[in-house]
């Protein structure tokens, strides 16, 4: 009994103890990553290449669910408000929903499945196959050449990516609600201009999803430089990388919307 | 430098992201401008435009026949000028009334025309002398209570809720 007792109490202390020491680690790792950036910049064709591995990879699957999601709003949207007799609100809803809340998170969960396990399965691979260690035989420095560029090429594309999916969410929107129901053209985008504040609910979103790229991007990278050197150890760290990715943003997003959006 | 085709969909990416940043703050957000379309354009002069909005509808008879252009405030007769800009093809005569008007009950509002009986027809620039404001909820509410309390044996007209 005692011994049963005694045993749980030690894995539960390990475990925090365990959890602890990795957020110390993955914060030198971070620290290490902002330092050796120098790089980064002076060769811009390292960024590209991570852009297009990042961003441009998830282009299709940002735009088709933004897409998808505008139109879900769209259909629930006046369903709801059509009760009210408000169904011209629905630009308002549809845009702020998308720009403030949907946009930057939904963005980030896909940005998060899509690269950030892509990028972990890579870093991990990287480092099983000693092509890190072999990288710093040769005087490179992985972090400056591989890390770094990878960072920046997440931060760089996670803004973007949201901004292009909220805007393919709001034409889902319209389609829905003007071309297919037929809520007044005009109504919708003059309550949603009037509604939808450029500083207050457009730049915060891209705030929003700027700290959720560099959030889901370091997890990534952190969990593939931390795995295992093994097929089964880099699996497990990929499956790390999304749930905590995914944790994270909705963390991050209630924190940061505490901030921006409520004393208003 | 070499160029690669990744640099290409890199280029196509980032112009795409910008370009939609420019969309959500030209065509979603509020800093925008009205675009001039065809029809001519109107002004009327309301107390009280209540939540009316640039763009918001014009109705004739509940058919879309305009849109609002510009919100202004005169400082000298404070009073709310707004410009309409109504379609070519609707001739209105010059007695028409203006009022504004609420779609539903929490519905936006918009600017109701009821035609008038004058020969004559409205043109660009001209102004529409008979305007209905806005209801605003607070001085509907007062004044019934005016109307209500003055109904006693030395009933009055009741004063007007301003």
């Amino acid at each position: 009994m005692i011994g049963a007792l005694d045993a749980g109490l030690r894995h539960v202390g390990s475990r925090v103890i365990g959890g602890i020491w990795k957020l110390g680690c993955a914060t030198r790792f971070s620290g290490t990553i902002l330092r050796r950036s120098g790089e980064t910049w002076r060769r811009p064709r390292l960024l590209l290449d991570q852009i297009h591995f990042t961003g441009v990879l998830s282009l299709i699957i940002i735009i088709v669910s933004g897409l998808f999601v505008g139109l879900v709003l769209g259909l629930q949207g006046y369903e709801t408000l059509k009760r009210y007799g408000s169904a011209e609100a629905l630009g308002t809803l549809v845009a702020l929903s998308l720009v403030r809340e949907l946009g930057p998170v939904v963005a980030a969960l896909l940005f998060a499945s899509r690269a950030g396990s892509a990028i972990t399965a890579r870093v991990g691979i990287m480092k099983s196959t000693e092509q890190l260690s072999a990288m710093e035989m040769m005087a490179v420095d992985p972090f400056a050449r591989v890390l770094a560029p990878v960072f920046w090429g997440g931060a760089i594309s996670m803004p973007l990516l949201a901004a292009i999916f909220s805007a393919f969410g709001v034409f889902g929107g319209y389609l829905i609600g003007v071309v297919l129901i037929g809520v007044d053209a005009g109504a919708f985008w003059s309550q949603m201009q009037g509604n939808v504040d450029f500083r207050d609910d457009v730049v915060n979103g891209l705030i929003k999803s700027a700290v959720f790229g560099v959030a889901v991007t370091l997890i990534a990278l952190f969990e593939g430089y931390d795995a295992p050197p093994t097929a089964e150890g880099v699996s497990y760290a990929v499956t790390r990388t999304v749930v905590t990715s995914a944790l994270a943003i909705l963390a991050l997003d209630f924190v940061l919307t505490a901030f921006m959006f409520t004393g208003v | 430098m070499k160029r690669t085709t990744a640099d290409l969909w890199v280029g196509i990416f980032v112009t795409s992201g910008l370009v939609a940043l420019l969309v959500l703050a030209l065509k979603v957000g509020n800093a925008t401008t009205v675009s001039a379309s065809d029809g001519y354009r109107v002004t009327a002069e309301f107390e009280n435009i209540g939540g009316l909005k640039p763009r918001a509808p014009v109705k004739s008879a509940g058919v879309v026949v305009g849109r609002v252009d510009a919100i202004a405030f005169d400082n000298k007769k404070f009073v709310a000028r707004v410009t309409l800009r109504l379609d070519r093809q609707f001739e209105f005569p010059v007695d028409t009334t203006a009022s504004i008007l609420t779609s539903g009950l929490l519905g936006e509002q918009y600017v109701g025309l009821d035609g008038g009986g004058d020969d004559k027809l409205l043109k660009e620039g001209d102004r529409l002398t008979m305007t209905q404001s806005a209801m605003v909820l607070e001085r509907m509410i007062g004044r019934f209570l005016y109307g209500k309390a003055s109904e006693g044996p030395t009933a009055e007209k009741a004063p007007a809720g301003k």
